[in-house]
């Protein structure tokens, strides 16, 4: 056995690992939802059927994506009581009141209309359908309001006060919910969201042109996908540069540790671009740095001093190495999303959008890079507000509940086979849905019937609606 | 006027963990039944019957869960590590039968290891749900703000047996579902099935009644003591009315009857086993007040909850009415 590893650490890697799996699914069907309500919105307008054909040939993929979601969602509602007992009984009065508004104005909301959505056009009719998806829209947008207020809340506490049990009670819910960092994070995360569903859309439409330059809807959802490359990159660069000035400001430890900077720099700090954190000499190893940058970007000031990790304590130190490189990989990830808007809008100009091989080759590349990029951002924020769950307030240490060290072990080795098992399994038949290409008279659904079949999946069976293209969508052959 | 906050909250959250027993009894108990049924084309009839509104019922879990957070957050911390075993198994046999709902479908080889998924998360889903009943129901030892038992003390041939009763239960709810949604071969089935069912779970009623009072004083004193036994006397009078409706609508067969009545007899048993609680949310020791937050976290959430749960039941009850009437099996298409 491993002496060392303790019920702490292991409840830690536990949540590590299922919220991690977890954040995968609302960042993709926030952005989904929202793209799905757009292209039903369309074709409601303009009535063209390529709107619909998209909108029927992702609403499949939603559906996998969107109960692999909701399933893993559910540990984490119970996770916070199993594992984090003390964090719980504490925090609850703050933060358990915002997760209830989450539940009762967006799961609820999400959930009830999912199948009126997946299933129900027909019978509903165009309009209902369209405000059914809204709706599911709508949920996943508010899922992400409160949550990420739940969590902002946990950076950046605000409006509290405490009571004669030790649990933080609130003073005021205004201040609680638009806590300081709260305006920053939602934005960044949402942006994060569109984009990272952006580049999911436009590789799957990259690897379809990629075979046959003609198909409408692939071209349809490249070009939509590229134009919110052009639009959002920008914005989310911003956002991203708003918030670490927040953060600077509210959690200057995990500025520091980001940055590199072990010391402090009384006379404009460098931006450190590439190197190897040192933590036991506490330095940056071959350093590649531009002088005056970093006071620049947080300041807007290249000789305001910045203060290192010299002024904090050891103890309170987060760990540097692993924000170091986090927070790289997704500022990287973010020049090249805006790096191949750019090169799509020239292609654009040049009328060559739908005649452009390495752009689609590069385009299918990034198609997975949201996802690292939002991995990456999450653990930066998360693991540095370390050694903390509340900010300055409740240790970590101290928020865990007591329990054997064999009892988590065990458990966090059941999640790690259970999820990598089935949320393979989903992926791959996910990856299966993308690498058929859409066409017209994407079957939709089973039109009078409530049946899965005809819309999630195409089989056989509903051929009958003579469209005689069901068969080679090939998902149950 | 000053509102008792703690006691609506109980109330409420009562609620949203009644509506989570019904609503997502009948569909775990439809997945209990899959093995049960014989062909492919009738479990496509049997899952497509819940797969517009599982993810619906399930929600009513996250509400029960998340709301003790939110309103009785000493609860919650008490409560989750106590069950912290049977609590995690439920979570992963759900992982297991929500994504069988997405995967069966696309794959004929792997279909039948979904459909196995299916099966077997929605049984073990069922049965730890009655483990974590019974164990809850048998009490948890507490020290200052926190539970102080072992990690095995959920484990008792009660808490066991709770568990075998709550599947038998589901199965019950998912075979008169059944017979309500389906036609033909299933509903033969469902028929068939429900008349093994009904009767043992009524019995499996009757024995965790009359455990239930040797467990702990406290609660032969809420059933058995003066004046509490006139409250408490009219719930076996309705459960033996349910059970002769049950019975009769089954041997008519009569397709509502049946699932109303199987669902009255869950509703009778959740209040019987309020009755056995109150005070209590943590038995024997953490009452509602003990347990609550303060009263202006109570209020914040309630004013949402009044506004929002009415539309909820509308919109979900929509929801059902825009897929009411017979399920067709996929079959009957060709």
């Amino acid at each position: 056995m491993l002496p060392d590893i303790t019920a702490l650490d292991l409840a830690r890697m536990q949540f590590a690992f299922t919220v991690s799996f977890h954040i995968i699914f609302p960042v993709f069907s926030i952005g989904l939802a929202s793209y799905l309500a757009v292209l039903n919105g369309l074709h409601l307008w303009t009535g063209k059927a390529v709107y619909l054909d998209l909108f029927n040939y992702w609403k499949k993929i939603f559906a996998v994506a969107f109960g692999m979601g909701v399933v893993s969602g559910i540990v984490m509602s119970y996770q916070f009581g199993t594992n984090w007992s003390v964090f719980s009984d504490k925090t609850g009065p703050v933060l358990g009141p915002l997760m209830g508004y989450e539940v009762l104005s967006a799961f609820f909301l999400e959930a009830g209309f999912l199948g009126v959505m997946l299933f129900g056009r027909i019978r509903v009719g165009e309009r209902l359908h369209f405000f059914a998806t809204l709706m599911v829209a709508a949920g996943t947008f508010m899922s992400a309001f409160w949550i990420l207020s739940v969590n902002s809340w946990m950076q950046t506490p605000a409006g509290y006060g405490m009571n004669a049990e030790g649990q933080f009670i609130v003073e005021s819910w205004w201040a609680v919910i638009f806590n300081p960092s709260f305006p920053y994070r939602l934005v960044h995360m949402v942006l994060a969201a569109y984009l990272t569903t952006a580049f999911v859309v436009g590789g799957v439409g990259a690897l379809h042109l990629l075979h046959d330059r003609n198909n409408q809807g692939a071209r349809l959802m490249f070009s939509m996908a590229m134009w919110m490359a052009v639009v959002v990159a920008p914005l989310q660069i911003g956002a991203g540069d708003a918030h670490g000035i927040n953060t600077l400001e509210h959690q200057p430890a995990k500025v520091m540790a980001m940055e590199g900077h072990y010391d402090s720099h009384p006379d404009g700090a460098p931006l450190i671009l590439f190197g190897i954190p040192n933590p036991t000499e506490k330095r940056i190893d071959y350093a590649v740095q531009i002088p005056y940058a970093s006071s620049l970007i947080l300041k807007h000031d290249p000789t305001a001093p910045l203060a290192g990790l010299d002024t904090i304590d050891d103890a309170l130190e987060p760990p540097v190495a692993i924000l170091f490189w986090t927070f790289r990989l997704m500022v990287g990830i973010g020049f090249a999303m805006l790096g191949l808007g750019v090169w799509s809008l020239i292609a654009r100009y040049r009328r060559e959008l739908y005649n452009a091989p390495w752009l689609y080759r590069a385009a299918i590349l990034m198609g997975p890079s949201g996802f690292v990029a939002v991995l990456a951002g999450w653990i930066t924020t998360e693991v540095g507000r370390q050694p903390y769950t509340v900010y300055g307030l409740l240790t970590t240490a101290q928020s865990a509940s007591s329990i054997d060290a064999a009892a988590v072990g065990t458990s966090l080795v059941a999640f790690i086979v259970v999820y990598f098992t089935l949320f393979s399994a989903g992926l791959f038949y996910i990856f299966r849905l993308m690498n058929k290409p859409p066409h017209p008279g994407e079957p939709g659904l089973p039109v009078d019937e409530p049946v899965r079949a005809g819309g999630i999946m195409p089989a056989p069976a509903m051929d009958a609606d003579g469209d005689g293209l069901l068969n080679d969508q090939g998902a149950r052959a | 006027m000053t509102l008792d906050l703690p006691l609506i909250w109980a109330g409420l959250i009562a609620f949203a963990v009644l509506a989570y027993v019904v609503l997502d009894g009948f569909d775990l108990g439809v997945g209990i039944l899959f093995p049960l049924v014989q062909g492919e084309a009738n479990k496509d009839e049997m899952m497509n019957s819940v797969a517009p509104v599982w993810d619906g019922n399930e929600t009513w879990l996250v509400l029960g869960g998340g709301g003790l957070f939110a309103v009785f957050p000493l609860a919650y911390s008490i409560i989750m590590p106590a069950l912290y075993a049977p609590i995690i198994i439920m979570l992963l046999a759900l992982v297991f039968r929500g994504v069988a709902f997405e995967f069966r479908w696309k794959t004929r080889r792997g279909q039948f290891l979904w459909d196995w998924a299916f099966a077997f998360g929605s049984t073990v889903a069922a049965f730890a749900q009655g483990v974590a009943l019974g164990a809850l129901v048998q009490g948890i030892k507490v020290e200052g703000r926190a539970y102080a038992g072992g990690w095995w003390d959920w484990l008792t041939p009660f808490s066991l047996f709770t568990g075998a009763a709550l599947v038998v239960g589901y199965a019950l709810l998912g075979a008169t579902w059944l017979i309500l949604k389906t036609e033909d071969h299933v509903q033969r089935r469902a028929y068939t099935i429900a008349f093994w069912a009904a009767p043992l779970t009524l019995a499996m009623i009757g024995v965790v009644s009359l455990w239930t009072p040797f467990l702990n004083p406290l609660y032969a004193a809420r059933w058995f003591g003066w004046p509490h036994i006139l409250l408490a006397i009219p719930v076996p009078l309705l459960v033996l009315a349910s059970a002769y409706l049950l019975l009769k609508g089954l041997t008519e067969r009569r397709e509502t009857s049946p699932f109303l009545a199987s669902l009255s007899l869950f509703v009778l048993s959740f209040i019987g086993i309020g009755i056995s609680f109150y005070p209590n949310i943590v038995p024997h020791s953490v009452t509602i007040w003990d347990a609550a937050a303060p009263d202006n976290s109570l209020s914040f959430l309630l004013v949402g909850a009044v506004v929002l749960v009415p539309l909820i039941l509308g919109y979900t009850a929509y929801s059902y009415w825009v897929f009411r009437g017979k399920v067709k099996a996929v079959g009957g298409y060709h």
